[in-house]
């Protein structure tokens, strides 16, 4: 089944010194599965992600042959609709909890103004709902936590606030656009484990951002490469290894090795004819 | 639990902003003192003789010697300034050589009237000119925008004198939308100084508290227009200052974030966005409510409003310096206090404030 | 090659056409921006008007004529109107963008280079020399401006010298901060140190090295100050403490047309019209000068 359909999508920014192509032609499908989208920053990676939730602004523009989520046509919605689908629906998780907190709300406000602004839903009610979802990122005293700022958290917590606030509505399809790159390599992996738990549990399709093949590679079924705003290679995650497109492999190469030579690690030989 | 730990929070809070309260009276106590050396520097080079001003032409050596001696400005400069920085800080300023009167006396009668019009002025600066500068940031490059933009830089660019002479032209010598000059109509004058009792010197608010609705209007027909020319010039402040908090609060990615969870533009720009913006804001308020009462010197001559600025230049006028330099001292307070003051609001509001 | 093709070439040849291009670039970005042209013409518009003041000027600025006073505007020969004493006000205001260009360029040449000495000097050093400097150039800011300036001139007498002495003495605070904040940037980078290897003193290193780093934003707020100058310059001379009758200065035309507001309006309207349309020039032009050079404005 199909969750979310992409066809030819590109997204434009109108600079002074003319027109600029951050995404060029990105065709892909997506059920209900994990998704990894891999490439350097400025692959247009980043843009992909937003382009699903419509969020980017001007001078930036969304093309499309088509986009449809759960058989909404992205492209034709109104600015309501889209609302209605952004959170209930559709999320993201971004990636420093540092800047995507709003760094003079508490926690606690911050979680529960969906429900309350969206679903309507009581004090109590919100506030239970609230400290459920910090208790499902493992956090060990939501209460306390509901009542902090952001600035009071550290960013493995402060992300795992992120993933609940964004997991309360019970979205069908979550971005996670870099989400534990701005986190120490000791939280990483934990943070990565709650959102890999959640995701299975839940059957939510996700679409994880990263620059880092092998970490999209252990984590996602279906791989996308992105270079220069095009899909270059597009492969099953347990084939990675044996990717055949020049970047990929070239990616692959500039990662240390435990165990391997220590002599310089090979740098990309770019070639024109990949971004075409 | 929660409480508890909550509780633990608070007191510690409360006890960091009271040190750095405490760091901060001292630093503003040194810029008090500098700014008293340097008013003490002024008045010790002024050419005129404070001696012969108070005495006049035709006294006596004796009585010139005892005037020195009572003035103390006989002894050594150093000893001299000490008296003066000991004398600011309890109030005494120094005596009007025009009125013979307490310079503190006198600037107690004048300061309510400006604080009232840079009150009013601020509160319609504020009213408008944040609206303006959030509309205009969240649509940069419109129409709307440009206005802002250019009627800001209008108020930049006006001497706020003329401006009031414009106004007295048009709203009262043409429109008579107004009252003229003065804070009130000469008959209600009178009856302000003998059936009000003055609580606060702010002519608004004490006939509200005296149940005077008929001065009261009178006042407002009165204040309305000076009040409003320098809230032109305090929103053109602000809403400029507005809007580019306001675009840089924009490209926050929690801004992103709240628009993903599906809020509306409406609850990301007056709720997110602004909560932040406000930080920023409090220090520009303060510093556009110090800036009008600056303004209140020139605009106080064109609308004979007896307020400092008014006293200040009237003295000027005359050469009465210990009247000018205790106005300026007095202004310099100010000043240093708004800024004391924005300072711990701003720490109170942030809650990043370390 | 024309002249755009060698300012637009990527490959500059030499570092004049490299400079050249870049400041091509900026003119580019300037010239859309509809407003800052606008205030180009008016900047430029003052700069002729006072160069070529008695060749405009239809009579002399001085001489009354008493037969034609009060006019009002659109009479005759005097478009603008005359005064109380019967002299053309469009006259006296072609001669007063003399005075008004006249106390800006000496405030502008006193302040910022003041400022920038203090700012420098500063940061350069640190420690306790830092301490003082900026203790005193605080002291300075916690003065209201406009206030401190009345004390001075009430000091030293009404006068135009003394009333740029005043605006420059309370004008200096914020370009001090603004070298210093520069000066701290650039006060550890690896070419000072290479200079200082050299062997030059500190006052070659800061002369020759940190100020130059410092200029760009010193120039940017000193167009933006430009408005504020004349403003202050005009209030002095409105109370009647700047330039003395029967000197064509604007603040005083408007202060001598307050007399009769009701009656003959034009005679204050018109000078403080040129006050404002002046000022206007230099803040759409500073304005402008910032988008185009500030680079975190720059974008939007």
């Amino acid at each position: 089944m199909t969750l979310l359909s992409v066809r030819n999508l590109r997204v434009t920014f109108d600079t002074e010194t003319g027109p600029v192509e951050a995404v060029r032609g990105v065709s892909f499908d997506l059920g209900r599965e994990r998704l990894g989208i891999v490439g350097e920053s400025g692959s247009g990676k980043t843009m992909t992600g937003r382009s699903m939730l419509r969020l980017i602004r001007p001078p930036g523009r969304i093309e499309a042959d088509a986009m449809t989520f759960d058989g909404t046509d992205l492209m034709a919605a109104t600015e309501t609709q889209m609302r209605a689908l952004r959170g209930p629906r559709m999320a993201m998780v971004m990636q420093d909890p540092k800047y995507s907190l709003n760094p003079v709300m508490k926690v606690g406000a911050q979680l529960m103004e969906g429900l309350h602004q969206r679903d309507r839903v009581g004090r109590t009610e919100a506030y239970a709902k609230a400290v459920a979802a910090l208790n499902a990122v493992q956090i060990r005293d939501p209460e306390r936590v509901m009542e902090a700022y952001p600035h009071e958290l550290s960013g493995g917590m402060g992300q795992r606030v992120m993933i609940a606030m964004m997991l309360i509505p019970n979205p069908d399809l979550l971005i996670a656009d870099e989400p534990t790159s701005a986190l120490d390599v000791t939280v990483q992996a934990e943070v990565l484990s709650i959102l890999d738990g959640l995701v299975r549990d839940r059957g939510m399709g996700l679409i994880f951002i990263s620059h880092d093949l092998r970490l999209v590679a252990r984590f996602c079924d279906r791989v996308l490469v992105m270079y220069k705003g095009r899909v270059v290679e597009e492969v099953a995650a347990r084939d990675l290894l044996n990717a055949r497109h020049p970047y990929t492999q070239g990616l692959l190469n500039c990662l240390p090795r435990i165990g391997g030579n220590r002599g310089p690690l090979p740098g990309l030989d770019r070639t024109a004819e990949w971004a075409r | 639990m929660a409480d508890t730990d909550l509780n633990d929070a608070a007191p510690s809070r409360v006890t960091r902003l009271a040190k750095q309260a405490g760091g901060t009276v001292f630093t503003l106590l040194i810029t008090f003192i500098g700014l008293l050396a340097v008013t003490f520097f002024i008045s010790r080079v002024v050419p005129t003789d404070p001696v012969m001003s108070i005495l006049g032409e035709r006294a006596t050596q004796a009585q010139i010697d005892e005037t020195r001696t009572a003035l103390g400005l006989d002894r050594p400069m150093w000893e001299q300034f000490g008296i003066y920085v000991w004398d600011a800080l309890h109030g005494d300023l120094g005596t009007s050589i025009r009125t013979k009167e307490p310079v503190i006396d006198e600037i107690a009668r004048y300061f309510p009237a400006t604080l009232e019009l840079s009150t009013i002025a601020t509160i319609i600066g504020m009213l408008i000119g944040v609206p303006a500068g959030i509309l205009a940031a969240t649509k940069p490059g419109s129409l709307f925008d440009q206005i802002v933009r250019l009627v800001g830089l209008m108020g930049y660019s006006m001497p706020v004198f003329w401006l009031g002479l414009m106004g007295l032209l048009i709203f009262y010598g043409q429109l008579g939308w107004v009252g003229g000059p003065g804070r009130l109509d000469a008959a209600y004058d009178m009856m302000m100084q003998f059936e009000v009792e003055p609580y606060t010197g702010m002519i608004l608010v004490d006939t509200l508290l005296n149940g005077r609705w008929d001065i009261f209007q009178n006042a407002l027909s009165h204040i309305i227009l000076p009040a409003a020319l320098l809230g032109y010039l305090s929103m053109a402040y602000i809403s400029r200052m507005t809007r580019s908090f306001m675009m840089n609060e924009l490209g926050q990615e929690y801004i992103t974030t709240a628009r993903v969870k599906g809020m509306p533009e409406g609850r990301v720009i007056w709720v997110h966005a602004l909560k932040n913006v406000m930080v920023p804001l409090i220090t520009v308020v303060a510093l556009s409510y110090s800036f009008l009462l600056e303004g209140a010197v020139l605009t106080e001559t064109i609308f004979a409003w007896p307020g400092l600025g008014r006293y200040i230049t009237d003295a000027l006028l005359v050469a009465d310096m210990p009247a000018v330099l205790g106005g300026t001292i007095v202004v310099g307070a100010v000043y240093i206090g708004i800024n004391m003051f924005s300072d711990l609001l701003y720490r109170l509001v942030d809650p990043r404030a370390k | 090659m024309t002249l755009t093709e060698w300012l637009r070439d990527p490959n500059p040849t030499s570092r004049l056409q490299s400079r050249m291009a870049q400041s091509y670039l900026s003119w580019l970005r300037m010239k859309r921006n509809k407003l800052a042209m606008i205030g180009l013409l008016i900047t430029v518009a003052l700069v002729l008007m006072a160069i070529f003041a008695p060749m405009l000027a239809p009579y002399d600025p001085i001489t009354q004529n008493l037969q034609e006073r009060l006019q009002p505007p659109l009479t005759s020969g005097h478009w603008l109107g005359t005064d109380d004493f019967g002299r053309d006000i469009w006259t006296r205001i072609l001669y007063g963008s003399r005075i008004t260009l006249y106390i800006v360029l000496l405030v502008i040449l006193t302040a910022p280079v003041f400022g920038l000495l203090v700012g420098t000097v500063a940061g350069y050093f640190g420690g306790w020399v830092d301490q003082v400097l900026m203790r005193i150039t605080d002291i300075f800011l916690a003065f209201p401006k406009l206030i401190l300036a009345l004390a001075l001139v009430a000091v030293l007498g009404p006068g135009m010298v003394n009333a740029v002495l005043a605006i420059a003495i309370t004008s200096w605070p914020p370009y001090a901060r603004v070298a210093r904040a520069e000066t701290l940037t650039v006060r550890n980078s690896d070419y000072i140190a290479a200079v200082k290897l050299q062997g030059a003193g500190p006052m070659r290193v800061i002369w020759g090295h940190v100020m130059p780093m410092c200029l760009p934003s010193v120039i940017i707020r000193v167009t933006l100050d430009m408005a504020g100058v004349i403003l202050t310059a005009a209030g002095l001379g409105f109370l009647g403490l700047g330039v003395q009758p029967p000197v064509p200065e604007w603040g005083l035309m408007i202060s001598a047309g307050r007399k009769f507001l009701f009656e003959q309006w034009w005679v204050a309207t018109m000078p403080g019209l040129a006050i404002f349309i002046v000022s206007l020039g230099f803040n759409l032009l500073g304005d402008g000068l910032r988008d185009v050079l500030d680079p975190r404005s720059a974008g939007r």
